[in-house]
This record gives structure tokens, C-alpha cells and sequence, in this order.
């Protein structure tokens, strides 16, 4: 019969979303959940103490001499599963996370649990965007790009306007885009790929470096400004970095005060549980909340498997005919074959 | 008690075949007995092996990374095998008895050899509807089950009258196995000898019956401190004027206290009193409070006090001031009071008077201020100079749980506190 304890615990089994303050290591935020979690865990009353049967040799009748002993057996508590003895019935919770947060910034961090990890490496095969708010202020260059760190550089920045800036992002994002283009690997002239762009799903197949799908100014008043990006496969250093090279192509410089993620995949901020709410009690309505997203984030994943199962036969093929058709075409073939080899190395 | 003779499961495997020859003289053979012996692979390697056999044992603790509970093996072990040297002739015999298919390999004076080719069916085995005279059955001794070898207390925990005892009043012996050399050192404990009068004590001096599991799970050395020791300690902190109120209080606050010498814990007193500058009955109240400042390292207190007054610029008497309200700042990591101070006072404008007033600032979690403080000046009611109409004190700043900072010093719900925390 499962105990209340070991009921709690089954239900820690899913994926929830956190959200990180400034200066704090995620590492600290996994483990200040997983101590949480386990303190709830193993604070239900023990289960009652098994019992043994023992031998005992007890003198039988009033004379104690070797020869009157009798063997009795009698059942007694066990000591060894005492928990001060055996220790607390759970010591670890699995507790995994997300795409990463650095220390300075903050922001939703997707947390894991359970069976749960699973779907997290679900989530990130399938190359959600993430959105991000960053602030930032002219007139300035750092060693690391944040306003913390040592000052390398001052410049001036009255000359830069709204305007400016924007074309400077415009022109930002249509390099992003060409690249998207280019590491999603779908041939612009088709059907296919027009549907996918309409939709905005392109996305790139394999290992490609940060992409920015989205870049838009929301707020401009000198020196401050705030971005807002949607990007894939970043790390907060490169939007750092974006924001240093803002400046440069300005004419100017700038730091970074802020990098905040506002959203990871389908887990949004409003969802998010702030560090007061890191208890057993907070987490398990929000690991339910998301249960539906974490099965549709599983289904998605195993159609997706599927579906590059089905391209790279149908790329086999394809390749296969072209080269024993058209010799004109070898090229291109060769790259389609070095194409489908790369997806079944992947899938290995 | 069990454990003192806790080589006496090993012993027993080994005489086994001794007395299974008394007793296949009488007719029966324990297959036991037979089983055990046979079932000490080390034996084969007889007589170098043999020899090596606690050395190795040893080795295999080590590398296997196992805490040895049974640390003095070393000895029984060289007492088994003298015994062994004696018996070998009678041994010599049992084997010629129980097996006359082997003359040749039993030849060899080599005990292995033989070991190696015993048989079971040769061996007479009792029925089970023989009978017993009630003075062989008193005879028969069962091995204690207890691993010679183990990496947890629980093995031992059934048959151990001081384990148990330490269980019953709460010691957490979980946490204790972890620790290096503890569990060796408890499982030795006699408890009339060495635990009840040391509880005793503890008990006289005023410790309360719900402080002594968590304290001896804090510090089981005091079990191995003498008395004597311990009494001198206790009388020296009550020549300082301590009230036995205080000095229990200490001692459940700071467990491993009375495992200092008294030169050690006048020298700390000294300290106190000598940088601090406080009066006696003043340090008599810090170290009441905080009696964790007795027992640690000075060389941290010293950089805590230089980093109040240097780097914060905090005057004598108001170090003073803090310290005897918080005595906390001085055992707290620097980084953070450092982390903390810089805040307080350069963001938030507060002046060095006010925080001396107000010393549980330096105690705060550093989050916690600067979320509230972040807040309070989005709502335009961070206002920290007392003449001020909407004066919030940084007592309430700090202390004050979430819910009732919001309703009674921010005025907004706690939805609308949790939202702002999500923009910084």
C-alpha cells in the first residue's frame, strides 16, 4: 500500500517553470527546489516499525539453572528501519532544468521532475524560441558586456536616435533571417517551405549558432533602451554581445543592465513561481497545470522523430534516382546524401 | 555485550571444523559448519595467503572506499590463526576420517590441500529426527549474523544496547555514520560505563531531555570526553559569572563547547572582551546569545570587525552597539554583510547612524531587501529618514513576512508584490 509519502511523490512527476532572480546560480535554484521538495517529501510520520520474530533463551520456572532454559519467540519491534537509523525515506528527487540562466540574468527557467526530464530534452530537440527582454545604455563598453564590469571604454551617444537604432536592428534581423534560412535546410522554392515561413515555423534542423528570429525596440530614451528578441539556441552572453554590437554599428557603445527571459517555449512568466513560492505546495498544482503541455510536448517530439525517419528514406531515394539518372545533378545529389547521412548519424 | 566480541562470528567459521570432528566422533556433523569454512576463499592461498589475509582485508576496505567499522581486525585475526597453527594436526586427522578417497593429497602436510577436495556427501550428516541430549544442544552455538565489515550502523543497531538507547533519545545515527570514524567510535560505547553518566551530566547541568538527541547528534565526541573534564569546563564558565541557565543554554546551542580546554575558551572570552570592548556582563551576553563565538576560529571575527570598521566606516561605539544586538554580524560571511552594507547604504541612502540602529539589516537575506527596496521605490514609499511623513523603519523592511510587508507596509496585495518581482 503506498504510503501519503510515497502518493506526494508520485505526483512530483512533470515539467513547471520557476523564475529565477538576478545573481543567483541556477544550480542554487535546482537545489533550494530539490531540499524543498524533499523536506515535504519526508515529512509524513514513518511508517510503523517492522516487527521480527526473536529467540530468546528465558529461564523457564523460578530456577535459573543452563539445563531449565526454553527457547521462546517473541515478535519485537526492529530498530534497523527506524528512520534516525536508515535515514529519510526519499534522498533525492530528480530534478532537472531547462535552457540555461547565468547568474545576472533572470527570468522563467523550465524545471523537470520525475519522469518529467524526459520531455525536457523533448522540448529542446524541438527548437522552441525564447523571448527575451533586454536593457540596455549607450555610452559605455565593459569586459564581460553587463554594467557591473570594468569599464574599458566611454563614448559619446547624443547623436543616436530612434531611427538610427532601428535601422541598425532591421538590418540585424535580415542577417538572422538569411541564416535561419539557411541551417533550416529547406529548398525556398518550394510549397513546403513557404507554408512553413508563413507560419513562422522554420526553424534550423540541426546544431546551428544563435539565431534571432525576432528583434524589435520597445522603449528609446537616451542613454537607455530595451529590446525585445525571440531567438533559438542562444546563450544570455551572445544577447550581451548583441547588445555591445549595437552600439558599435551606432557609432557608439553600450552595456547591458538586464537580460530577463519572459518566455520558454510554451511556459510564459505569468506561470512562472517566484522564490516564495518554491514549496511542495506551489509546485504541485503548477506541475499539473502543465501537464497538458508536457504530454503535447512528448507527442510532438515522437511525430517529429517520425517524420525525419520519413524524410531521410524519401532523401535516400530521391538521391539514389538523381545520381542514376542525371549526372548533371551529381552535385547536389552528393549534398542531399551528405544531408540524409548527417540525420541518420543524428538519430544515432 | 555483542559487539565487543563482534570477530567472534569470524572466529566461529573458523574453529567450525575443529569442533565438527568432536562432534562427528559423537556422529554428527554440523554441514554448517562445514559450509562456512569452505566458504572462506582466502583460505586457498594457504600459508603466504593466510598470512596476508588482514593486510588484505584491509586493502579492500580502502579501495572500495568501505568506512571499516571493524578497524581492529588486525588482531583477532593473528589470534585465529595461532589457534589454527595448533589445530592443524587434529585437523590432519578429521580430514584422513572424513574422506579416505584423498591419502594422497592429505599427505601433504599443506592444510589447502585437503580443504580443497572435502566433500560434502562424505560428510555424516544428522537426521532431523535424531535426537539431541539437552547437553549438546546447549553446546551448539549460533554465530551472532553481524558483518565484521559494514558500512552502516543499522547491521548493528538490533544487537547493540548503547545504539539502541542513542535511538530511543533521538540521536540521529543516519547523519552520524557519515561522519568519519563516528560510527566505529559509537558501536564501542558501553552504555553504563560511558553514555549514562555522561547523560547525567548533561542532564544536571540543565540541558533540556528534547535538546540531548539533537545535541549528541551534533557532537557524539562529548560520549568520549572524560568527566572530569567536562566538570572543569562547566565550573570554569560558572567562575565567570555565568548562570547555570545560561551555561545549559550554551551548551544546547553549541554542542561541541564543552570539547574545549578552559585555556582554549578563556582566551576566546578574553578576546571578546579585550576587541569589543564591552563590559563584562555585556560579554556575557553576546556569548550567551551566540556561544557558537566560543568554540570556531578568531581569525574570522577579526576580519568582520576590521571590515566594520574599515571598509564600512562604522564607529567604535556603534560596532559595539551592533554587536551586542546582533552578535551574528560577527560569525556572518563577509562577502555577504559586505554585499549587504554596500546596498543599504549606497543604494538606498540609508546612513551609518540608522543601520547601527538598526543592525538586523546586516542579517537580512540580500535578496530580500533589494526586492523590497526595489518595490517600495517603484511605489515612491521607500522613505528611510525618520522625520519623514511615510517613515518605514528598516526593522520592518527586513523582519516582516511577505504577506504582511505588503498589506501594512506597501499597501498592495501580494498578486501585485509577485508581478513586480517578475520584472526585475
Amino acid at each position: 500500500m503506498a504510503t501519503q509519502a510515497v502518493r506526494l511523490f508520485r505526483k512530483l512527476d512533470g515539467l513547471f517553470a520557476v523564475y529565477k532572480p538576478q545573481g543567483v546560480h541556477w544550480k542554487l535554484v535546482r537545489d533550494t527546489v530539490e531540499t524543498n521538495l524533499l523536506k515535504a517529501v519526508n515529512s509524513f510520520s514513518p511508517p510503523a516499525p517492522q516487527c521480527m520474530v526473536q529467540f530468546q533463551v528465558l529461564p523457564s520456572g523460578e530456577t535459573s539453572n543452563s539445563t531449565n532454559l526454553t527457547v521462546t519467540a517473541s515478535k519485537l519491534p526492529t530498530l534497523s528501519d527506524h528512520h534516525l537509523v536508515a535515514g529519510p525515506q526519499f534522498n533525492n528527487i530528480c530534478v532537472g532544468v531547462g535552457h540555461r540562466l547565468d547568474a545576472f540574468s533572470s527570468g522563467v527557467l523550465v524545471l523537470g521532475l520525475g519522469n518529467g526530464n524526459t520531455a525536457l530534452d523533448s522540448l529542446y530537440r524541438s527548437h522552441v524560441s525564447r523571448d527575451y527582454i533586454l536593457e540596455g545604455e549607450f555610452g559605455m563598453a565593459t569586459n564581460d558586456f553587463t554594467h557591473t564590469g570594468r569599464i574599458i571604454e566611454r563614448s559619446t551617444y547624443e547623436h543616436i536616435t530612434q531611427d538610427k537604432l532601428e535601422h541598425v536592428l532591421a538590418m540585424i534581423q535580415g542577417a538572422n533571417q538569411k541564416a535561419l534560412i539557411m541551417y533550416s535546410q529547406v529548398d525556398l522554392h518550394t510549397q513546403e517551405a513557404y507554408e512553413l515561413a508563413v507560419k513562422g515555423m522554420l526553424h534550423p534542423q540541426y546544431k546551428s549558432p544563435p539565431i534571432l528570429t525576432g528583434l524589435r525596440c520597445l522603449h528609446f530614451q537616451l542613454p537607455h533602451f530595451t529590446l525585445e528578441v525571440q531567438c533559438v539556441n542562444e546563450t544570455q552572453k551572445y544577447l550581451r554581445k548583441l547588445l555591445h554590437e549595437v552600439g558599435l554599428e551606432l557609432r557608439s557603445t553600450a552595456v547591458c543592465n538586464k537580460v530577463r527571459r519572459t518566455r520558454d517555449g510554451p511556459f510564459k512568466i505569468e506561470d512562472a513561481l517566484t522564490h516564495r513560492n518554491w514549496t511542495a505546495d506551489a509546485i504541485i498544482p503548477s506541475v499539473t497545470y502543465f501537464h497538458r503541455t508536457t504530454q503535447k510536448i512528448r507527442k510532438n517530439d515522437r511525430k517529429a522523430v517520425n517524420q525525419l525517419d520519413g524524410m531521410a528514406e524519401a532523401q535516400d531515394q530521391i538521391g539514389n534516382r538523381t545520381t542514376h539518372v542525371e549526372p548533371g545533378t551529381h552535385q547536389k545529389a552528393g549534398s542531399q546524401n551528405l544531408a540524409s547521412e548527417a540525420l541518420m548519424d543524428s538519430k544515432q | 555485550m555483542y559487539l565487543c566480541r563482534r570477530c567472534v562470528g569470524f572466529l566461529h567459521a573458523r574453529l567450525m571444523p575443529v569442533k565438527a570432528q568432536n562432534w562427528g566422533n559423537l556422529g554428527y556433523v554440523l554441514p554448517l559448519a562445514k559450509l562456512c569454512y569452505l566458504k572462506q576463499p582466502t583460505l586457498r592461498g594457504f600459508p603466504q595467503g593466510y598470512q596476508n589475509l588482514s593486510q588484505r582485508k584491509k586493502e579492500m576496505g580502502q579501495s572500495c572506499g568501505i568506512r571499516c567499522l571493524a578497524d581492529q581486525q588486525a588482531t583477532p585475526h593473528r589470534q585465529t590463526s595461532d589457534i589454527f597453527e595448533q589445530k592443524k594436526d587434529s585437523n590432519d586427522i578429521t580430514t584422513f576420517k572424513n574422506s579416505n578417497l584423498h591419502h594422497i593429497a592429505s599427505t601433504q602436510v599443506s592444510f589447502p590441500a585437503c580443504e580443497t577436495f572435502i566433500d560434502l556427501d562424505a560428510v555424516p550428516c544428522p537426521s532431523p529426527f535424531e535426537e539431541i541430549s539437552e547437553q549438546d544442544a546447549i553446546q551448539i552455538t549460533v554465530p551472532p549474523g553481524l558483518p565484521p565489515v559494514t558500512f552502516t550502523l543499522r547491521d548493528y543497531v538490533d544487537k547493540s544496547e548503547t545504539l539502541q538507547k542513542l535511538v530511543q533519545l533521538g540521536v540521529n545515527l543516519f547523519k552520524l555514520e557519515q561522519r568519519r570514524n563516528v560510527g566505529s567510535m559509537l558501536v564501542r560505547l558501553d552504555f553504563q560505563g560511558d553514555v549514562s553518566p555522561r547523560l547525567f551530566f548533561l542532564k544536571d547541568l540543565g540541558v533540556e531531555d528534547t535538546q540531548l538527541g539533537p545535541l549528541l547528534s551534533k557532537n557524539p565526541f562529548i560520549l568520549t570526553e572524560s568527566l572530569e573534564n567536562l566538570q572543569g569546563r562547566v565550573s570554569y564558565l560558572k567562575s565567570k559569572k555565568f548562570s547555570s541557565e545560561a551555561v545549559a543554554a550554551m551548551v544546547s546551542k553549541a554542542p561541541y563547547l564543552l570539547n574545549f580546554s578552559v585555556e582554549r575558551m578563556d582566551n576566546r572570552l578574553g578576546f571578546f572582551q579585550q576587541q569589543l570592548g564591552l563590559s563584562a556582563q555585556k560579554t556575557r551576553d553576546v556569548v550567551t546569545r551566540l556561544p557558537r563565538l566560543l568554540c570556531g576560529s578568531i581569525e574570522p571575527v577579526k576580519e568582520n570587525l576590521k571590515v566594520c570598521e574599515l571598509q564600512f566606516g562604522f564607529r567604535k561605539n556603534e560596532i559595539q552597539h551592533i554587536v551586542s544586538k546582533v552578535p551574528k554580524v560577527l560569525t556572518a560571511n563577509k562577502r555577504k554583510l559586505t554585499q549587504v552594507f554596500d546596498f543599504v547604504h549606497n543604494t538606498m541612502g540609508v546612513p551609518h547612524s540608522l543601520i547601527a540602529k538598526f543592525p538586523q539589516v546586516l542579517n537580512a537575506k540580500f535578496i530580500r531587501i533589494k526586492e523590497r527596496h526595489l518595490f517600495l521605490d517603484y511605489l515612491g514609499r521607500a522613505h528611510y529618514e525618520p522625520a519623514h511623513p511615510n517613515y518605514i523603519s528598516l526593522q520592518r523592511l527586513v523582519s516582516l513576512p511577505d504577506d504582511v510587508f505588503c498589506t501594512e507596509v506597501a499597501l498592495v496585495s501580494l498578486k501585485d508584490f509577485e508581478r513586480f518581482q517578475k520584472t526585475l
